[in-house]
């Protein structure tokens, strides 16, 4: 009984001890100030980090083959295919073909940057188990992915520069670049990569909560904008539902807006070509807006879930 | 029971243990996380449903359908050789495990055996699905008049790939951070060279010979002569195959033997190499 009564006491002095409320208030201007810096601070460090992964820890010989080869394989393979149905059926379609590899080029964003924020809980929870470490430093996660991003955007925006320049000199891309309007394509840049990183977002979220199948649900994702937003094909070739699916993703106006923007393989859509370009900038600011705020709300919402369960430290590559 | 007393077993029946028990938490795991069939069968069709529709927008003959579902369920297997099998023993160094599977009284071919049989079962799984998803929303229709040939064909492909995953695994510990590009970097490159989504001879016929030199340097690559032997059984009367059926077959089964062999070889160099240089337990590097 007397030892309970001291460990009930101990309880209570330690409850004392302990603050009610965080040391930093957050209502203070000041506090306000050092948490913009500390994440500001973990924002650049972690591009920083993401940068050294990416290229300092592979041998700058691999690294640059690794940077031109792949995007180029993955345009080539588009490339062989069209050469082998035009050689086989003896007739071409050059704007398909424009259409094909300019929607293919600038893809790789989706698929780099989007399977990258997903891949980095993974990475971090799992193979290099550093996820706790961070989660128990003063850094913000949210910020933490953010910074990782950019060193993804980076390498991607190199692979697309290197693609279209191999399109345009040996597979003869009639790419005038007099004749493009630079400020709606950086807009649409911008607001396009946005998007894209605000699904991977929401991808990181649910990633918190499941085993290792982020290589699938990427790969799956990707897909899915791979499949409906009219990357290599035309929309008008999906079925009814498939048309109706791909006018809800903004992937497919960022694509169409890039394609325009560039003139190339314009017109060949004809479900897209019905729409005007502020339409399309239109349905693609909105949508990134409202894709955004949904993004926002499932990483945290898999941030709290997994940390309440206890998932922060899972791992599961068996 | 006292230590005298302990029967030792043989050897064979250790390493089975041994591949048993590096399978059994591949196999075993899956099943304990059945989100995997959505997102590791479901989901990556989407993007073989996109090569298909590519086709469909070229009009091409309809066996080019058929072509890009078989390469889409073959990616299963090469996915999983990179990323399962390959990559794998540098996490295993990182996760702690390769100290143990090295003190223990196995091969260490047997704990990569394992590995690949228990990623097999679920890249199976994901092949079989793409398989039938193709059947029965693309239309594609497969005949097998020689289903001998079929499984020799799909078998060594297994073998030789997989160990080719297996010399890859050693590989791999010795780029040690490099792992992961090395693994992004053979896949669209290795997808265009073996011919994944369309036969490997259309090389020759878009570049004539250089295009066949081109094919036969892919070759080296198992999985580029199994798909193409693969195509060529299922679709038998077309003229899309790179060499004749019974070719690949001897050269499947010479390379099952090469890289089985090259396997052995270089996970006993990576071995050595790591103990003399201290590096076995080294995380990070």
């Amino acid at each position: 009984m007397a030892m309970n009564r001291k460990l009930s006491g101990t309880k209570k002095a330690l409850r004392k001890s302990m603050p009610r409320q965080p040391l930093l208030r957050p209502d203070s201007d000041r506090n306000k100030a050092r948490a913009r810096n500390m994440n500001l601070s973990t924002f650049k460090w972690s591009a920083w980090l993401g940068w050294q992964m990416e290229s300092n820890w592979a041998d700058p010989f691999l690294f640059a083959i690794y940077s031109v080869v792949k995007p180029i394989a993955g345009s080539l393979i588009l490339v062989v295919m069209y050469s082998i149905i035009a050689a086989i059926g003896d007739r071409t379609d050059p704007q398909l073909f424009y259409y094909m590899f300019t929607s293919s080029t600038f893809f790789m964003y989706v698929g780099q940057v989007l399977f990258g924020v997903a891949q980095l809980v993974h990475e971090d929870r799992e193979h290099y188990q550093t996820m706790k470490y961070i989660y128990i430093s003063p850094s913000n996660y949210f910020s933490y992915m953010m910074g990782r991003t950019v060193s993804k955007l980076v390498i991607t925006t190199f692979a697309v520069v290197i693609t279209m320049a191999f399109g345009v000199f040996m597979l003869g891309v009639p790419l005038d670049l007099l004749g493009v309007n630079w400020i709606l394509f950086l807009a649409v840049m911008v607001i396009g990569i946005l998007c894209i990183m605000a699904f991977g977002l929401a991808l990181a979220g649910v990633s918190f909560l499941t085993a290792k199948h982020q290589g699938g649900m990427n790969e799956g994702i990707a897909g899915v904008f791979y499949l409906f937003c009219g990357v290599v094909f035309p929309v008008s070739i999906l079925p009814a539902w498939g048309m109706s699916f791909a006018r809800i993703l903004p992937i497919t106006y960022w694509l169409e807006l890039i394609r325009r923007t560039l003139k190339l393989g314009v017109g060949m859509d004809s479900t897209l070509s019905a729409y005007s370009t502020n339409y399309c900038i239109a349905i693609l600011c909105i949508s990134t807006v409202v894709f955004s705020i949904v993004a926002v709300a499932i990483f945290k919402a898999g941030d709290t879930i997994a940390r309440r369960k206890g998932l922060i430290d899972m791992t599961t590559a068996y | 029971m006292i230590f005298e007393d302990f029967k030792k077993p043989s050897w064979l029946r250790m390493n089975l243990r041994a591949v048993w028990g590096r399978a059994y938490p591949r196999i075993i795991g899956v099943n304990r996380e059945p989100s995997w069939v959505f997102f590791e069968t479901v989901l990556p069709l989407l993007g073989v449903a996109a090569y298909v529709f590519i086709y469909k927008a070229l009009e091409a003959p309809p066996q080019y359908i058929g072509y890009v579902i078989i390469g889409g369920a073959m990616t299963a297997y090469w996915m999983n050789v990179l990323w399962s099998m390959a990559a794998q023993m540098y996490w295993e160094k990182e996760m702690g495990n390769l100290e143990l599977y090295l003190i223990a009284p196995i091969s260490r071919m047997s704990v990569l055996g394992g590995m690949a049989l228990g990623g097999m079962f679920s890249s199976s799984v994901r092949a079989l699905s793409t398989i039938v998803v193709g059947m029965f929303v693309f239309g594609i229709s497969l005949s097998l008049p020689d289903p001998l040939m079929f499984t020799g064909i799909f078998i060594f492909t297994m073998i030789a790939l997989y160990g080719m995953g297996m010399m890859f695994a050693s590989l791999y510990m010795l780029w040690g951070r490099e792992a992961w590009h090395m693994s992004s970097l053979f896949t669209e490159p290795i997808y265009l060279v073996s011919g994944f989504y369309f036969p490997v001879k259309g090389f020759v016929t878009m570049l004539g010979n250089p295009g066949f030199w081109l094919a036969a340097g892919a070759s080296i690559i198992p999985i580029t002569l199994g798909l193409d032997g693969m195509r060529q059984c299922l679709y038998p009367g077309n003229l899309d195959g790179f060499l004749p059926l019974w070719i690949e077959l001897v050269i499947l089964v010479l390379l099952s033997f090469l890289f089985l062999y090259l396997a052995k070889y270089s996970l006993a160099y990576m071995e050595n190499l790591g103990k003399r240089e201290g590096r076995l337990t080294m995380r990070w590097q």
